[in-house]
């Protein structure tokens, strides 16, 4: 008899096991020979390259996330102070909503190097690439759920007397916080890959900078271990969104309760 | 002569071409149950919402205890027709939300509230979240908080709609009861002619934007839900269902 799991990790099981079926088929792959070990390392021989280059992955990270963490908290303070803008007034809302539609078409790879030309190898151009990849989703979270807000519940307050700010902070605000969420989820797992593309594209220090190293010296289990490693980064930064999520939105863990019992 | 709680004077208010409300007058007095009759679309809510301030109507003006409130939100308890909880406040905050709103700190406003759950038989709902109580419970909540905000005038836009019909049965029992011990002045709105004569002491019926038929309800109070039941509560039925005939 097995000990009985709690329910949110027996739902998580299946994946868990699809991941190391997929992890074991690689190897397998690998140490059959059905691959050349120098083209495609096996996942021990990634782990091994990960333990011996620890440090270096490490010193490289803390400058990837210092960047990406910088980056996030003003792209999210950007997209909030879009968000009010546009939803108080009608004209911003007009004016820039295609203007930002606009700036997300342009492709990353594009402005990054000629952020380099303007601002140089520093830390600078890599914060701005991540502010530009973040503030967006941020923004138009925000501005769906401001713009979602039961006329209604508007109508309510104002009946009881509440001003434009006491229905701001009492009713738009914390109705909005579902969608800043799904927002900033997104905004978390681009900030990495926006700072890991900045850096690939110029830069002294950081996760890009170490791939391109382990590229030039053909490292493909070096490759691959900065790759799992950036992924791992990614989760780690939603899982932390996710947590937030719970301790702001209290009242959701117990609507997603109801729904899974009935 | 005394003063009208409430009085709305020869109120119209047209959206565009469409007339909505034609020189409206009604009262209410102080304790005074008093419903607003007809089919929907017939100009009841937006007569609320002129009442209650958040509409400005072309022509006439609203009173309370003889001061003129036209237009001006945030004198009247007023409950829409959903009942409008939101969801990331716990039933205290919920319920004590007007209080907050008018500067009343946290603390005092629940506890100000929090005097009345019994009352409301709300106790222990206080920590949950909307979301955890049933539709009964959740309008309790809402009426609890129409009452918070001012034991003054309370608008009712059909409290009771959407609950289903045991259950609705239910909360009359208990919203009787409560009018009893609150005294509540309070004009609301149904299209449910049973509630209307079970429920008022007075009923208006609003048809076409135009106050037709002023119907009084004899029966004293505390009335009791067997009302509906009896020769008298159908001749009044009887009464309002020929109005509504003979105005459509």
């Amino acid at each position: 008899m097995i000990r009985k799991l709690p329910n949110t990790t027996r739902a998580k099981l299946p994946g868990i096991a699809g991941v190391a079926v997929l992890l074991a088929v690689w190897q397998l792959v690998c140490v059959s020979g059905l691959v050349p070990s120098y083209m495609l390392p096996s996942p021990v021989q990634v782990v091994t390259a990960f333990v011996t280059d620890a440090p270096s992955l490490w010193e490289n990270l803390l400058i990837t996330l210092q960047e990406a963490a910088l980056g996030l908290c003003i792209g999210v303070a950007v997209g909030f102070v879009f968000a009010v803008a546009m939803d108080a007034f009608e004209l911003l809302y007009k004016i820039f909503y295609p203007i930002l539609i606009i700036t997300q078409t342009i492709p990353t790879v594009a402005i990054a190097p000629l952020l380099v030309l303007w601002f140089g190898y520093e830390m600078t151009p890599k914060v701005i690439l991540v502010v530009l990849v973040t503030f967006f989703p941020v923004t138009v979270g925000l501005l769906d759920g401001f713009r979602g807000v039961d006329p209604d519940a508007v109508g309510l307050l104002r009946s009881m007397g509440a001003g434009r700010w006491q229905i701001f902070r009492h009713l738009k605000c914390p109705w909005a916080l579902p969608q800043f969420f799904s927002g900033l989820r997104i905004a978390a797992a681009y900030s990495i890959v926006g700072a890991v593309i900045s850096e690939w594209l110029g830069g002294f220090g950081g996760l890009g900078v170490y791939m391109t190293r382990v590229k030039k010296a053909f490292a493909f289990d070096k490759m691959f271990a900065v790759i799992f490693l950036i992924s791992a980064l990614s989760l780690a930064l939603m899982a932390l969104v996710g947590w937030l999520e719970r301790r702001c939105m209290p009242y959701r863990c117990v609507d997603e309760k109801k729904r899974r019992n009935k | 002569m005394t003063v009208n709680k409430l009085e709305v004077r020869n109120v119209s208010l047209a959206f565009g071409d469409h007339q909505v409300l034609r020189d409206v007058s009604i009262h209410l007095k102080e304790g005074e149950l008093v419903c607003l009759l007809g089919v929907s679309g017939g100009g009841k809510t937006t007569l609320f919402n002129v009442i209650s301030g958040l509409l400005r109507p072309d022509e006439g003006q609203v009173f309370l205890d003889g001061e003129d409130v036209t237009g001006q939100p945030g004198r009247i308890s007023y409950m829409l027709q959903k009942d409008l909880l939101l969801p990331y406040r716990t039933i205290e905050d919920n319920v004590a939300l007007p209080l907050m709103l008018r500067g009343v700190k946290k603390k005092e406003a629940r506890a100000q509230a929090a005097a009345l759950f019994a009352q409301f038989g709300l106790e222990g709902t206080e920590k949950k979240w909307p979301g955890q109580l049933s539709g009964g419970m959740r309008q309790r909540a809402a009426l609890l908080r129409t009452y918070l905000f001012s034991q003054n005038v309370a608008l009712l836009d059909e409290p009771f709609s959407a609950l289903d019909t045991l259950t609705k049965s239910a909360v009359h029992e208990w919203y009787l009861k409560v009018m009893e011990d609150i005294r509540l002045s309070t004009l609301f709105i149904t299209h449910d002619i049973d509630e209307a004569i079970l429920l008022s002491d007075r009923i208006y019926l609003l048809m076409d934007g135009r106050i037709g038929e002023k119907i009084v309800v004899q029966e004293p109070r505390p009335r009791h839900v067997e009302f509906n039941l009896t020769p008298e509560f159908l001749a009044y039925k009887r009464r309002i269902m020929a109005a509504l005939h003979a105005q459509g």
